[in-house]
């Protein structure tokens, strides 16, 4: 996983409430076996005009041109402005996998739903929640103001206009902050308490059998 | 001291090590795999030189890409078909015992688990699907992970999580005649929103959940995920232990005594406190048609489409323009009046035997509607399909004009040849009707069995009371 620390970059706005990760990534490209790869069919359907494909070369399809990422002034956009409930819906990490793809490292949002925030940490992703309030003033400085960017400092856990002159706080588990900022992968860390986990299990297994029952002798081969 | 909820009780018991943040090590008893969600996962851990934890804790099956048509020919999609062989490989080169395409118990995910008894009281439950809440139903602290977290799970048995606060929503009184428990739940998500349940466990407590059969409390708790909530629960009670006893995977003997003992305990105390209680009246709940693009977007079958221009919030009334302008409909045409093309009676939330006998029920002895250019029952395993088969549900279908077919996802999500195409409208009894999620431009609208039945028999949305 990339480290992330301090963080830079060109804001692009998603102006929708409930922004599903259907949309974020449409279920033709879960077919994938890869990890990699889901960057140019971001936002599908929002974004071409036609209906995409597995294997089509996407620089040849034609594009909606009103769509937010198509946009001139938001080309290299690596922060992603959003309304709340971001990333509702199903659990496929190819939503994070296909923003991170893209070029987003950084999200910003009064809420996301708990299986995408969760996975958001697991690739690199920063999904930062303001006030509703702040995140407003976002949108209005974003539609002002071509070429809007932020400074996010994690250590400091800051997010701020680059003159200075907006700069807000925002919240994060102290546990999920160390494992972005040194870029950890957190089965490893969870490997130092094997035998924790070892002795957590034998227990459990003494003391509720039935919970030992292979599967591959209850249902066979 | 306060007694605990039921999922502080389920918690409690899975903690391994805590971190001085809160965030805890949570021992994960099942895990459930499917072809979609595990690839990367398993091509993580072969990377890594890692092996999975604990082999028997995982069951795998194939259900998002299969076909629901004939099989012997094999998937002719090559992208779906590599999906499902590199599951096939990864069963085979980890030792995780496997229902494979051809296998009679194959089935969607989260049917076979209860099916077979994987499913347990008491246990933790995960799987790479969001509709993991399902196994909830059997006080199990179940929810759905992402594919970093299914790597986690394989490497290690465990998950890394804060503990999410709690949740009670409380449905008392009697539902009445053809009210069933997918409008119980779209009824509460249409209360408390997608986002209500965010950050929250749900219990489904009150009398009406407690009648409620253990098929009913599944679909109720597969939706949990729809209100936000990554996990839904209800406690056990006899319905719960008569529904595992001698399931191929369940205890027998003295251990199914000493498991029942304890699964009794599974229930919040008399004295627990919840963060948040949500009540409604089980009078006040009709049959319920979503509308939109977004399972919030719920309304009883005798409403008309809503009008954005009632709306005071700014924010809420685009999101419902863009709602009606995707689903193609007008404010205040009477949802009854609108017609549909598709007809879908499958998927996680509603293919279990008592969802295809509510169908039949309404269809038997009746037609299709012409205008109905499909209608499609998908059962949710090869067990609940030969089932119906024995009661002689398909002749019932058939004969009604309705394809009967193999089990899998099929239509909730059209990741196979099961799909609407632009513009085609259905009545689905699947959980989403985001946009393109049964189809690029297709409009869904959410349903129980009963409606989606009475819906293909006329056409367009009825009141199935009166129908």
């Amino acid at each position: 996983m990339k480290p992330l620390n301090q963080h830079q970059g060109l804001v692009a706005p998603m102006d929708r409430a409930n922004v599903d990760t259907d949309a974020i990534i449409p279920k033709q490209f879960l077919k994938s076996i890869k990890r990699s790869g889901f960057g140019p069919n971001l936002f599908d359907a929002w974004r071409y005009e036609d209906e995409g494909q597995p294997g089509m070369d996407c620089s040849r399809r034609p594009i909606k041109k009103d769509f937010v990422l198509n946009q001139s002034r938001y080309q290299g956009a690596s922060i992603l402005l959003a309304r709340r409930n971001f990333g509702c819906g199903s659990s496929r990490e190819h939503a994070p996998w296909a923003l991170e793809d893209f070029g987003f490292r950084v999200l910003i949002a009064p809420s996301y739903a708990d299986i995408f925030f969760n996975n958001c940490f697991k690739n690199g992703l920063l999904p930062i929640v303001l006030p509703e309030a702040d995140v407003e003033t976002l949108f209005q400085f974003v539609a002002k103001q071509e070429g809007f960017s932020l400074h996010v400092d994690l250590a400091a856990q800051t997010v701020a206009t680059l003159d200075g002159s907006f700069k807000r706080s925002f919240d994060i588990e102290p546990f999920r902050k160390h494992c972005l900022i040194n870029g950890l992968d957190d089965i490893g860390l969870t490997l130092q308490h094997a035998d924790k986990i070892k002795a957590f299990e034998s227990q459990r297994m003494a003391s509720q059998p039935w919970l030992a029952v292979d599967p591959h002798a209850a249902l066979g081969r | 001291m306060s007694g605990r909820t039921l999922f502080d009780k389920l918690w409690d018991e899975h903690v391994v090590h805590q971190e001085p943040d809160g965030t805890c090590l949570i021992y994960i008893d099942r895990h459930l795999v499917h072809e979609v969600t595990s690839p990367q996962a398993f091509e993580g851990l072969e990377l890594a030189g890692r092996k999975p934890w604990r082999n028997a804790a995982n069951l795998a099956v194939v259900d998002h890409n299969v076909p629901t048509t004939d099989r012997s020919q094999g998937i002719s999609d090559p992208v779906s078909r590599l999906q499902v062989e590199t599951l096939d490989a990864n069963a085979k080169k980890f030792n995780i015992s496997y229902f494979n395409i051809n296998d009679h118990r194959q089935g969607i995910v989260h049917v076979i688990g209860p099916e077979q008894g994987a499913t347990l009281p008491g246990m933790t439950v995960v799987c790479g699907d969001s509709h993991t809440s399902t196994h909830g139903a059997f006080a199990c602290l179940a929810m759905g992970i992402g594919t970093s977290e299914v790597e986690h799970v394989l490497a290690t048995q465990c998950l890394l999580m804060k503990k999410a606060k709690r949740m009670l929503v409380k449905v008392e009184g009697r539902l009445m005649p053809g009210v069933t428990p997918k409008d119980v739940v779209l009824a509460v998500i249409g209360r408390i929103g997608t986002a209500g349940g965010t950050g929250y466990a749900i219990e489904f407590g009150g009398n009406v959940f407690q009648e409620m059969s253990m098929e009913g409390r599944m679909t109720v708790c597969n939706m949990a995920i729809e209100a936000g909530a990554r996990a839904g629960m209800v406690a056990v009670d006899e319905k719960t232990i008569a529904y595992v006893k001698g399931r191929p995977m369940a205890p027998s003997g003295e251990n199914w005594d000493r498991a029942v003992a304890y699964w009794r305990t599974l229930h919040s105390d008399s004295d627990a406190r919840f963060d948040t209680v949500v009540e409604l009246k089980a009078e006040e709940i009709a049959p319920q048609i979503t509308w939109g693009t977004s399972p919030e977007m719920v309304l009883p079958v005798g409403s008309r489409v809503p009008d954005p221009q009632q709306e005071r919030d700014a924010s809420r009334r685009e999101g419902m323009e863009r709602a009606l302008a995707y689903m193609g409909l007008s404010p205040n045409t009477p949802l009854t009046e609108i017609a549909v093309d598709k007809v879908f009676i499958g998927s996680c939330t509603n293919s279990r035997i008592e969802d295809l006998r509510a169908a039949a029920a309404v269809i038997k002895g009746r037609k299709k509607a012409t205008n109905v250019k499909l209608a499609l029952v998908v059962p949710g395993s090869g067990l609940v399909k030969a089932q119906a088969e024995q009661e002689g549900l398909d002749q019932v279908f058939i004969q009604a004009g309705f394809e009967w077919r193999e089990p899998g996802c099929s239509m909730c999500l059209a990741m196979n040849a099961d799909r609407l195409e632009p513009g085609e409208r259905s009545a689905s009894t699947s959980n989403r009707n985001f946009e393109g999620r049964q189809g690029a431009g297709g409009r869904t609208h959410l349903v129980s069995p009963a409606m989606a039945a009475a819906a293909a028999l006329a056409g367009h949305f009825v009141d199935v009371r009166q129908f």
